[in-house]
């Protein structure tokens, strides 16, 4: 099958704003044969440096929602009792019928379930949308969670797998994903099967710390990871620490990146770090990507 | 007075601003408690570095099943919308990783063989660093919903004049429920593409709650001016400008807050301290 040559690396950070985009952007103009795939579903960046042409876009519904209909209502509150995420209220002794916070529901359908007049419609909802588009870097799958909407990790899901098939149908065999920041729902649905992760480190003691929390996550879903360092002339040592404790996480080294105003410049241009300039910290995100292909041929020849 | 701290893009400083904001606030002599609702990613307690005084385990609710009493009705497979329980020929599988805890099984199981049980999800610490009583939560590794344990920081708020809630970067479930009942969402940002597209989401999602809002750009003078822009536009206030100085940015990489590295820093959150004390009263 050629799912199996396929590989997919998920750039990934644990603590925000790293430089996980700057360096997927960086990857994606560096890369032939990739397809891209922006997995921050619910704070999407990667578009602005891209600029994706939308192909096809679709409607995504992780779940239902809840939602009363006033004129069945009888204001008992048995919703309300039921209700564990505190998202409905009246139905109490003044008669006002009930009514249910869109934005606290968390698509249970126990009130509907229960409701004894039947008066609660309980039925899908578009929580976002994800599109498909072709970039100048290749083929891009994103996507946008509505405004204060759930799900995300089902919405990462979706995109993983659209950039999979996409892969799959034009025979391109390398999986570019920009992860989200933190260790929860959408960075588990980020990695959980993917070859490999890209962990973008800064040198602070935050840094550090979210480090070592994201990495235990990684290897706690089995996917082997790999560090690099960005900005890490702001604090050498740190860095320096960084690199010599990867290996009791798991993690491989894959270089670093020097702390350099021109990735700013470079996003206002609308240009990945390595289109916009051949100097300073593009040398070094070029060496980084050389050790990510590298690393990604072991780490898969070992399965 | 509750803050929120909070932001779209994550490292645009919302840790910065929301520790030095206890520290200056608790200088001042006013009652200030801190809590770290990034549960997944806190780091608040790097700066502030209080003396821990108690930890407790969190625990979210999961259904276990008497085998012995089931029917194998499936009702209980039926109302649940997140496959965490699963009925074939009075076989019952529970997923607890799944699970939502909304208790639908119980609920509908007729025979009474689904009873409620509680696994560890996460951990509080509660504790106190000079003045400012701290609280921050942490997510197990491996668990995927942050929301009950930032329910939990809130629920062990301690009593305080001003509360101020760091909050996860994002727009969804983990930032609407840190957020959520807030006096004042400090959104903080950079004037850069990144933070910009990142700002507006997070207003959108600020505005869908209803809650009143203000920005405070951090590394004002890199980017350009498109967010200054955007913030007049939309009739948001900023609060306060602080720009990109590499001192600050080593003193943070050592977890020192900017206020204790720098004079002018101490200056720059009191006065910004001043004018969110100053919303609270006019809202009030």
């Amino acid at each position: 099958m050629p799912d199996q040559t396929i590989k997919e690396l998920v750039v990934i950070s644990g603590k925000g704003g790293t430089g996980k985009t700057s360096v997927v952007a960086s990857f994606a103009a560096l890369a032939q044969n990739a397809v891209l795939a922006d997995c921050d579903v619910d704070a999407a960046d990667l578009h602005l440096v891209l600029g994706p042409k939308i192909v096809t876009r679709t409607d995504f519904s992780g779940g239902k929602l809840a939602r009363i209909k006033p004129e069945l209502c009888t204001a008992c509150g048995k919703c309300r009792q039921l209700c564990r995420f505190d998202a409905i209220s009246g139905g109490d002794n003044n008669g006002d019928k009930c009514v249910i916070d869109p934005i606290a529901c968390e698509g249970c359908g126990v009130c509907a379930w229960f409701c004894p007049a039947g008066a609660i419609e309980f039925a899908p909802a578009v929580n976002g949308e994800w599109f498909i588009s072709q970039t100048r870097c290749g083929p891009m799958v994103h996507a946008k969670l509505g405004i204060a909407q759930e799900n995300s990790g089902k919405l990462v899901s979706t995109v993983r797998r659209e950039a999979r098939a996409i892969a799959q149908e034009r025979q391109l065999d390398l999986l570019l994903v920009d992860g989200s920041p933190g260790i929860g729902c959408p960075v588990i649905a980020s990695i959980t099967g993917a070859d490999a992760v890209l962990i973008v480190a800064e040198p602070t003691l935050s840094g550090l710390h979210d480090l070592e929390r994201v990495a235990d996550v990684a290897r706690h879903f089995g996917v082997a990871g790999m560090v690099c360092v960005n900005k890490w002339d702001l604090n050498p040592d740190i860095a320096s620490r960084i690199e010599q404790e990867a290996p009791q996480r798991g993690l491989t080294l894959a270089g670093r990146v020097r702390y350099d105003p021109v990735v700013t410049e470079a996003q206002i241009r609308g240009l990945s770090v390595v289109e916009h300039t051949r100097e300073g910290c593009a040398l070094d995100i070029r060496q980084v990507w050389a050790r990510v292909l590298e690393g990604l041929r072991a780490g898969t020849d070992h399965k | 007075m509750k803050i929120a701290v909070s932001s779209g893009k994550g490292g645009t400083g919302k840790t910065t601003v929301a520790t030095n904001l206890a520290i200056t606030a608790s200088e001042q002599g006013i009652r200030t408690a801190y809590l770290d609702c990034d549960v997944e990613e806190p780091n608040g307690f790097l700066f502030l570095k209080p003396d821990i005084a108690e930890s407790r385990q969190v625990n979210v609710s999961v259904p276990r099943v008497d085998l012995d009493k089931c029917v194998g009705c499936g009702q209980c497979g039926r109302i649940c919308q997140y496959s965490a329980i699963v009925s074939m020929n009075k076989q019952v599988l529970v997923f607890d990783e799944l699970c939502h805890g909304c208790g639908g099984c119980m609920l509908v199981c007729k025979a009474g063989a689904i009873t409620e049980s509680f696994i560890p999800t996460g951990r509080l610490d509660l504790g106190r660093s000079s003045q400012i009583e701290c609280v921050q939560g942490l997510l197990d590794i491996g668990r995927a919903m942050s929301p009950p344990v930032i329910r939990a920081v809130k629920d062990a708020a301690p009593d305080a004049e001003l509360l101020i809630i760091d909050s996860p970067p994002g727009t969804s479930c983990p930032v609407i429920e840190s957020v959520r009942g807030a006096d004042l969402v400090l959104l903080v940002t950079e004037p850069t593409p990144f933070g910009l597209n990142d700002l507006k989401l997070a207003v959108d999602m600020v505005n869908a709650l209803k809650l009143p809002l203000a920005v405070v750009i951090n590394r004002s003078d890199i980017g350009n001016d498109e967010t200054r822009m955007f913030c007049h536009n939309q009739n948001i206030d900023i609060l306060c400008e602080i720009p990109f100085d590499r001192r600050v940015a080593e003193a943070y990489s050592r977890g020192v807050p900017a206020c204790r590295a720098l004079s002018e820093q101490g200056r720059v959150y009191a006065d910004l301290l001043k004018k969110i004390m100053s919303r609270g009263g006019a809202n009030a």
